[in-house]
């Protein structure tokens, strides 16, 4: 475990160090802010399209961060050759994967804490009422979510020559299955057989990343979800994380490393 | 030394400056529409985005529980808006009871799972206080097209019937009105503004008037004619006339809405009572 904490605290320190996160955090504050200066009606205490904006830019803010950031970790740690004094030493294949996962996941959580901070007081600056648990279960859904999206560029970055194909193929899939795995088994059952079977099949094996996004939940106020269901949705993004790390690790430790 | 990547150059910035050119004159000819950054930077796709906005406002009317494109494509009628629907009937008809109370009923377990993590249950903006949160939207898709007449009067609705700011319907309207002056539907709702709000009984007559004369211009020669629209204008204008003491125009206005109504009966009914009050025989 000290080796992956070790190796994950170097992931974490050279992501403090980048400028990605300061980029897109100064990009969501002027963004945010200028849709929150607008005059609408002379009312200042509409809300929610706010939320919702913040909201949006806080999400594709931490997929750039999470996809861009893991894809590059192993091609650069093979490009510069650090890689071979790495595992050189006591370290195992597994764990260097697990490290730069580790690393990653916990620098983008820190990233979300900054994030969902600001989105905390540009609410609470027009709402005068800071739902934390509401919050919490956000950030916590979205951090998990952010796991199964690591944990697939890890893979991808395995699989893939360049890092920019696999940002760009991983980006792709994420942003597909937000945006209508919720839909698939809709549009199964309209199709014949074979094809509703085949479609129905991708339906249950996808990761359905749309559940943690419980924007809507916030921006809109509505109660907190049952705690049970984020102990399954835990779970959830838990089996599917590790199906991916697992099978990264099952390719990576019989390829060669140049 | 070999001339030609020169002259391939020089011919490619020969073509490209040429078409530059005529692209230029092209859409200099064809800017009737453009001034707004939307116009710049969207085109003719700001329709749809527009209506895409005018969606949005409905969805956040209904706190987010809203059918997708693929939950629309199953419905028989999805061209009214319950927006739309609301201001139809004044905002009165329209109730949580119009719908489920309780969500569908899930095709598979992960559907039933995943209820849990977005809004699954009908609720209104109404019922918390919070109308206003639906004139974002409203704004946007005014800015987006400025000629999509339902923006406008739909937002004047909530403006000056649910969150009583009469001024910002009627800055609102009059904007609608300066994009689209043909309207007599923006001229329905800034005479009820005037009539209802205001009690400015000349204005809101002067106004109304005129609704009925641009109906009459646009709709009456059509096969399918917006008779519903005609039938408000007149009842709005009847009732003016009333509370204002003429009854004899009242009554006039009464006997055209008579003949657009789908209840003539219940018409006939309020020319009846005024007759009555005239003392005249029926």
């Amino acid at each position: 475990m000290n080796t992956i904490w070790a190796l994950a605290k170097i992931v974490v320190l050279e992501m403090v160090r980048r400028k990605d996160f300061y980029v897109l955090f100064i990009l969501t504050v002027l963004l945010t802010g200028t849709a929150g200066s607008v005059n609408l009606f002379n009312d200042n205490s509409i809300v929610r399209y706010l939320k919702e904006i913040c909201l949006l830019l806080i999400w594709a803010a931490s997929l750039v961060i999470a996809i861009t950031c893991t894809a590059r970790q192993i091609p650069a740690e093979r490009e510069q050759r650090t890689i071979f004094p790495l595992l050189a030493k006591p370290v195992t294949r597994a764990q260097f994967l697990l490290g730069k996962f580790l690393g990653c996941w916990v620098a983008t959580g820190m990233a979300l804490l900054v994030f969902y901070v600001f989105f905390g007081i540009v609410s609470a600056s027009r709402e005068q009422h800071w739902p934390v648990l509401n919050y919490l279960q956000a950030g916590l859904l979205h951090w998990l979510m952010l796991a199964i999206v690591i944990a697939l560029t890890l893979l991808g970055s395995i699989v893939f020559a360049a890092p920019s194909s696999n940002g760009t193929i991983c980006f792709v899939c994420t942003a597909g299955i937000l945006l209508l795995g919720r839909h698939l088994n809709k549009v199964a059952l309209g199709l014949t057989e074979p094809l509703q079977s085949l479609l129905y099949g991708v339906y249950f094996a996808i990761p359905h990343l749309e559940l943690f996004d419980v924007r809507d939940l916030i921006t809109h106020n509505w109660d907190l979800i049952p705690w049970g269901m984020m102990v399954l949705a835990t779970l959830y993004a838990a089996a599917y994380t590790a199906f991916f790390l697992t099978a990264a690790w099952l390719i990576f430790r019989r390829r060669p490393l140049n | 030394m070999n001339p030609a990547p020169a002259l391939l150059a020089a011919l490619a910035l020969a073509t490209a400056l040429a078409t530059g050119g005529r692209l230029l004159a092209w859409q200099t000819e064809r800017a009737q529409d453009a001034g707004s950054v939307f116009d710049l930077l969207l085109g003719e796709s700001r329709r749809a985005f527009a209506v895409h906005a005018f969606l949005k406002a409905d969805a956040y009317y209904h706190s987010g529980f809203y059918p997708s494109v693929f939950d629309l494509a199953q419905q028989a009628d999805n061209s009214k808006t319950h927006l739309q629907e609301s201001i139809k009937s004044a905002g009165a008809e329209h109730h949580d009871h119009d719908h489920d109370a309780k969500p569908a009923k899930a095709r598979d377990w992960l559907e039933a799972f995943g209820s849990h993590f977005f809004p699954s249950q009908h609720r209104h903006l109404e019922k918390f206080g919070d109308e206003r949160e639906i004139l974002p939207w409203l704004r946007l898709a005014a800015e987006l097209d400025p000629h999509r007449i339902e923006t406008y009067t739909v937002a004047a609705f909530w403006l000056r019937d649910r969150l009583n700011k009469v001024n910002d319907a009627e800055q609102f309207l009059r904007e609608g009105l300066r994009a689209n002056p043909q309207s007599y539907e923006i001229l329905y709702e800034l005479g009820r503004l005037y009539a209802e709000n205001n009690r400015d009984v000349p204005r809101a007559r002067a106004v109304l008037e005129l609704a009925v004369e641009r109906w009459l211009k646009q709709e009456a020669p059509k096969a399918d004619p917006d008779k519903l629209g005609y039938g408000q204008i007149l009842a709005q204008l009847a009732d003016l006339e009333e509370r204002a003491g003429n009854l004899d125009r009242a009554l006039a206005h009464f006997a055209r809405l008579k003949q657009v109504s789908p209840a003539p009966e219940t018409v006939q009914k309020r020319i009846d009572e005024l007759l009555a009050r005239q003392g005249r025989p029926r």
